[in-house]
């Protein structure tokens, strides 16, 4: 069943209001999550592992790291 | 007293305490001799012998919000939450960062983060470990926090003496402001032990008070029919100051930080070494350290933690090395003992008394204790009296560490 972009960015910005505090509303497909919402890599990995809960995509270490913006987070998960 | 080297103020306080979520609504249920003991009503109370404790008056999630306190143990939220206060009740000084450090302990550390790690790891596997597991279980996690905080990049150091940890950390940053490193530093001691598996050790040592009738009258130090301690959890974390940055900036000053002594007793891992020297050596220390004599002393906040083997000693030894005059009030028959912590907030109700010129009473003290010859507080708060005065804070700790610490009028 393919989840569209929509309703990964809503998922994603509930996991990451979770996380971080930072307002759903403000994760946006263009957002890079160092430099734009101030995310450390450890909250990176938190993060990725609840996507991965959420949206049954496994995200890879090795993955993770290209993984820059929101959108490339969705991108990894619709593929 | 010295006056060639830098005097150390204290300019901010901050506490959660089981008698209130902040200093004043604790120091208020001390004056009322209120105890902050409750019966436990966790599902594991049936494993463990003891069945209360002193849970601190406001739950740490009513004050960090959930994205900051998920990544911190419950010590670390407790640390943080004191240290705000007390930064806050500073004024939050501008203080340039080389300048501003932080010495924050903690007894036991993330026992909590620990153990519920490791059932999170023998059930789900590594890959669902939090990846702030490791600094919410370092014991010296809260200083560092702490230093985030505040931007202190003058040192940040966590002392780790179990139950004089506190008063270590308060007496580490007094020479650190004395040595001229920094002008500033937070300092103080937090504990998060409230755990089946530490009462459950406790326990197995004896140590604790099982009147599980009578919870608030479990915590009776100097009283005959005191039977152990009666863990409680919190923290209390001061602002020290050298004084000419203090009044640089008109800060208010609460009292001054006049020395710390220490000593160690080199005889047994847990229990008091019987004579009390070492004590004692503690407490004549801190009276070279800060210049002072036995009859400026007017008051001792006690470390007696209710135990049956150390609270005679103490006070015979707080006759031997300051005399018999000062008031001496045990304020763990109301808080329980912070472990850790106690060192912290133990060190504050001793500032507030010189400050206020008024010393809690000792509760449940029903039948004093044979061979006990100093003036012990009890049935109501004492007036200390005006003029220039001292006192000090007594901790000590599993290990052999005696820590005592000096605080004069301004």
């Amino acid at each position: 069943m393919a989840v569209t972009e929509q309703e990964i960015l809503a998922g994603l910005g509930k996991i990451i209001n979770e996380i971080t505090g930072i307002p759903a509303s403000d994760v946006t497909p263009e957002k890079s999550f160092v430099d734009d919402l101030d995310i450390d890599s450890l909250s990176m990995v938190e993060i990725a592992v609840a996507a991965q809960d959420e949206f049954g995509a496994e995200i890879p270490d090795d993955q993770l790291k290209h993984l820059k913006t929101v959108k490339d987070v969705i991108n990894f998960i619709q593929a | 007293m010295s006056t060639d080297r830098v005097r150390v103020v204290v300019t901010g306080l901050g506490a959660t305490t089981p008698l209130g979520g902040d200093v004043a609504s604790t120091w208020s249920a001390l004056l009322d001799g209120r105890s902050g003991v409750r019966p436990l009503t966790e599902d594991w109370v049936d494993s463990v012998p003891v069945k209360f404790a002193g849970r601190v008056a406001v739950e740490p999630g009513e004050v960090i919000p959930r994205p900051e306190a998920r990544r911190l143990d419950r010590a670390e939220q407790f640390a943080l939450i004191a240290s705000r206060q007390a930064w806050q009740d500073a004024g939050a000084p501008e203080v340039e960062p080389t300048r501003l450090g932080v010495v924050v302990g903690s007894g036991i550390g993330g026992i909590t983060t620990i153990l519920d790690a490791y059932d999170t790891f023998k059930e789900k596997g590594w890959t669902r470990l939090s990846p702030f597991t490791v600094p919410m279980l370092m014991p010296n996690g809260a200083a560092g926090w702490i230093g985030i905080d505040i931007g202190a990049k003058g040192g940040v150091h966590a002392t780790v003496s179990a139950c004089a940890t506190g008063a270590e950390a308060i007496g580490y940053g007094i020479d650190m402001i004395r040595s001229g490193r920094v002008d500033v530093v937070v300092a103080g001691g937090a504990e998060a032990a409230v755990h089946p598996l530490n009462i459950g050790s406790f326990a197995a040592m004896r140590a604790m008070s099982t009147r599980n009738d009578e919870p608030q009258r479990a915590s009776r130090p100097f009283d005959k029919g005191r039977d152990g301690f009666v863990l409680g959890e919190g923290a209390g974390i001061v602002v020290l100051e050298s004084e000419e940055h203090a009044r640089a900036r008109g800060a208010k000053v609460y009292a001054v930080a006049a020395g710390v002594g220490y000593s160690s007793d080199a005889h047994h891992i847990a229990q008091p070494e019987p004579s009390g020297l070492g004590v004692q050596l503690a407490m004549r220390r801190v009276l070279a350290d800060a210049g002072l004599s036995g009859a400026d002393i007017k008051h001792v906040n006690a470390h007696a933690t209710s135990t049956p083997a150390g609270d005679v000693v103490e006070t015979i030894a707080i006759k031997e090395a300051i005399g018999a005059h000062p008031i001496v009030t045990a304020t763990k028959s109301m808080t329980g003992h912070l472990l850790g912590g106690a060192g912290g907030i133990e060190s504050i109700f001793t500032i507030l008394a010189l400050n206020e010129r008024i010393v809690p009473a000792t509760i449940n003290v029903d039948d004093l204790d044979d061979g006990i010859e100093v003036d012990i507080a009890r049935t109501e708060p004492r007036k200390l009296p005006d003029g220039q005065i001292a006192a000090v804070n007594n901790s000590f700790g599993f290990g052999g560490h005696n820590v005592a610490v000096a605080f004069t009028t301004v």
